[in-house]
């Protein structure tokens, strides 16, 4: 690694502050960054950790039972006291491994937008809300392609707000080495319709599967799918998976995951 | 440079670090604690395995500037005062929960803070949550009896392969 300074701020506000200077990055839980950092693909001269700030950790649901999420609550925490959400906990739990999920956090996942991650298939299936130091985002407008968002510089991840869904479920096909999904479907069914979105397979990062979450809406079933084919179009083509078998992944997993959410 | 301080084993220790050392590189290098291995400095095999505030995590992974104030645990400090093995540590070598011994200190405690939340783990969670611990002589079978004994569980059913 290039060596940098480490600032462990205990408030957004001194956070922010820090993340003012020059070349200063936000510093999650570390599990994808610090391996970054240790490959010299990035070269921060400060990092600023958000670990300690504990305004943005814990987990509450609001008066109008929508569960809001710390940005910087960890996958263990959100496993363990996420029941509200099953579907999401159930995501969460089955992150990395326990080690990793005791440090990673939701928001640092959300701010890195790798295009296999888990958490952004429940956020934009959700239709959840992200919330910045500055502002809301919705998850519609915050994911701009791999690796992209809608986040400004020395803007903070504070808490992604989920509407809780009648029903959901998230079928991750798993990479077995690096434990991120090959791919992942994520379907929520709200009274207003059906979402479906799909981590994993595109090189323009998470997408909805429009198509499907239209069948869906008429008929909650897995033979609501019959016919229907995602595109391979775009698809990420690599040594664990050509463009075609993502697609047809993508069909799959969203019957298993329709049939699983009952 | 900046002065980092964090209790460990019990004790109040501190010391001089740049922002890229590891907490691993604090843990071996300057408190001379060479219990804790670094396998793969990846974050994939779990020999760097400590407890911070009671939580396992991975030492290679995390900043010793991140443990200012932090309660840490390492293989070191597990073991009774007069060096008394614990209930993991004896069953795994009842068991022989081991081969080379090189990722034994991660798989230890990572056993530890399982049985802490989770006291009768059945086969299939053990094996779940030693997912991101690595044996590369491939031991896992006697590693997971040693657990499963160490929760005061029957080890008939393991298979013995």
């Amino acid at each position: 690694m290039y060596n940098f300074d480490v600032v462990t701020p205990k408030t957004v506000a001194d956070a922010v502050a820090a993340l003012g200077e020059e070349d200063a990055q936000a510093l999650g839980g570390g599990q994808t960054l610090i391996p970054t950092l240790k490959q010299r693909l990035a070269s921060p001269s400060k990092l600023v950790s958000l670990t300690g700030i504990d305004e943005i950790k814990g987990i509450r649901t609001d008066e109008s039972g929508t569960l809001c999420i710390g940005g910087g609550t960890t996958h263990g925490t959100i496993a363990g006291e996420g029941s509200a959400y099953p579907a999401l906990a159930a995501l969460a739990g089955n992150i990395g491994d326990p080690a990793v999920r005791n440090r990673g956090t939701i928001g640092g996942s959300l701010a890195n937008n790798d295009p296999s991650a888990c958490y952004p298939a429940a956020v934009l299936a959700s239709g959840a809300t992200i919330v910045t130091n500055t502002r809301e985002i919705a998850a519609d407008d915050y994911f701009q392609g791999m690796f992209t968002t809608a986040l400004e510089e020395a803007e903070i991840i504070t808490e992604v707000r989920f509407p809780v869904p009648e029903k959901a479920y998230y079928q991750k096909f798993e990479q077995p080495a690096s434990r991120f999904s090959l791919v992942g479907v994520f379907v929520a069914k709200y009274a207003d319709g059906v979402r479906v979105a799909v981590t994993g397979a595109s090189n323009d990062g998470v997408f909805r599967w429009t198509e499907a979450e239209t069948a869906l809406s008429s008929n909650f079933s897995a033979d609501a799918l019959d016919g229907l084919a995602a595109s391979a179009d775009d698809m990420i083509a690599d040594m664990h998976g050509s463009a075609a078998y993502r697609a047809h992944l993508i069909g799959v997993l969203t019957k298993r995951a329709v049939a699983a959410a009952g | 440079m900046a002065k980092v301080e964090m209790t460990v084993n019990g004790k109040s220790v501190s010391g001089e670090v740049e922002g890229r050392t590891l907490l691993v590189e604090f843990i071996r290098g300057k408190l001379e604690l060479t219990g804790t291995h670094v396998g793969c400095d990846t974050s994939q095999c779990g020999a760097c395995l400590v407890h911070v505030n009671g939580q396992a995590v991975k030492s290679c992974t995390m900043f010793a500037a991140e443990a200012e104030g932090a309660e840490v645990t390492t293989i070191e400090g597990i073991t009774g005062k007069d060096g008394s093995l614990t209930a993991v540590q004896q069953a795994f070598q009842d068991y022989h929960g081991l081969q080379c011994g090189f990722c034994t200190p991660g798989m230890v405690m990572s056993a530890t803070a399982l049985l802490k939340d989770n006291p009768k783990p059945s086969e299939a969670e053990i094996r779940e949550y030693l997912k991101g611990n690595i044996c590369r002589c491939t031991g896992y079978h006697n590693i997971v009896k040693a657990i499963m004994a160490a929760s005061g569980q029957d080890v008939g059913a393991i298979a013995a392969e």
